[in-house]
């Protein structure tokens, strides 16, 4: 699961692509924690849209970063992501702890 | 109940296999013609069942999963998944959302509430020292 990180300060996106599972999800926190700590955004974006995959395991790292966001008074947003990927979310009650945006209809 | 398909995988119960399991299910279940919406169920279920077996059954020691899949009657997919690891205390317990013993790993503790409501029907059997056994029932739309 490549991730792709670009920064407009204030605001740091990690551009997800492929499927998120417990098997990925390490690298995939890694990645974008040691993001977080480099440029220390105020906003944090996951971008779903090229996401083809999710379980819960995927819960459990946005919820983990809206943690260390919060810790430095930032925000999650989940930007685009598909409709199965999204009940999996509503199932976690996950939306009233980071915003979800759709900009691609 | 009649069984008009099967397939029976055994593999090691390693991280990389949770994307094997769900891909070859998905491969399986071609022959019925599901819905994205209903193959994405079941994918999901599947890659939580066998991540709890690894997770949680080995906690990361070695140990096979086996997987079963049966196409019923009526177009009904069974699933079994087994693993012979250390066994839930408590199933009811393990199965309230939320509920996790692996915090620090970043577990949401939802892997049973997305196996409930992806699926139809969900069984759970588990003996300590002996290992955990996971079937899962989801009954297919009728093709058009």
């Amino acid at each position: 699961m490549p991730v792709t990180i670009q920064l407009e300060a204030p605001c740091l996106t990690a551009i997800l692509d492929g499927e998120i599972d417990h098997h990925c999800a390490r690298d995939l926190r890694e990645e974008i924690d040691q993001a977080i700590l480099d440029y220390e955004p105020h906003q944090l974006r996951l971008d779903f849209e090229k996401v083809t995959f999710m379980d819960s395991s995927g819960i459990g790292l946005i919820m983990g970063r809206c943690q260390q966001m919060q810790a430095r008074s930032g925000n999650v947003i989940i930007q685009n992501p598909p409709p199965h990927i999204r009940r999996v979310m509503r199932l976690s009650g996950m939306e009233r702890i980071a915003s979800i945006e759709i900009t691609n209809i | 109940m009649h069984t008009t398909n099967q397939m029976k995988i055994v593999f090691p119960g390693i991280s990389v296999n949770e994307r094997t399991a769900r891909s070859l299910v998905a491969a399986f279940l071609v022959q019925l013609d599901p819905t994205v919406e209903e193959l994405a169920d079941i994918r999901t279920a599947v890659s939580e069942a066998v991540t709890n077996s690894i997770v949680h059954g080995y906690r990361y020691q070695k140990g096979d999963v086996e997987l079963h899949i049966k196409i019923l009657e009526d177009r009904e997919v069974y699933i079994r998944i087994k693993d012979r690891g250390c066994g839930i205390p408590d199933v009811e317990k393990a199965m309230e959302p939320l509920y996790t013993t692996a915090k620090e790993e970043e577990r949401a503790g939802l892997g049973f509430a997305v196996m409930q409501s992806f699926m139809d029907k969900l069984q759970v059997r588990s003996k300590l020292e002996q290992g955990t056994t996971v079937i899962m029932r989801k009954k297919l739309r009728k093709s058009v």
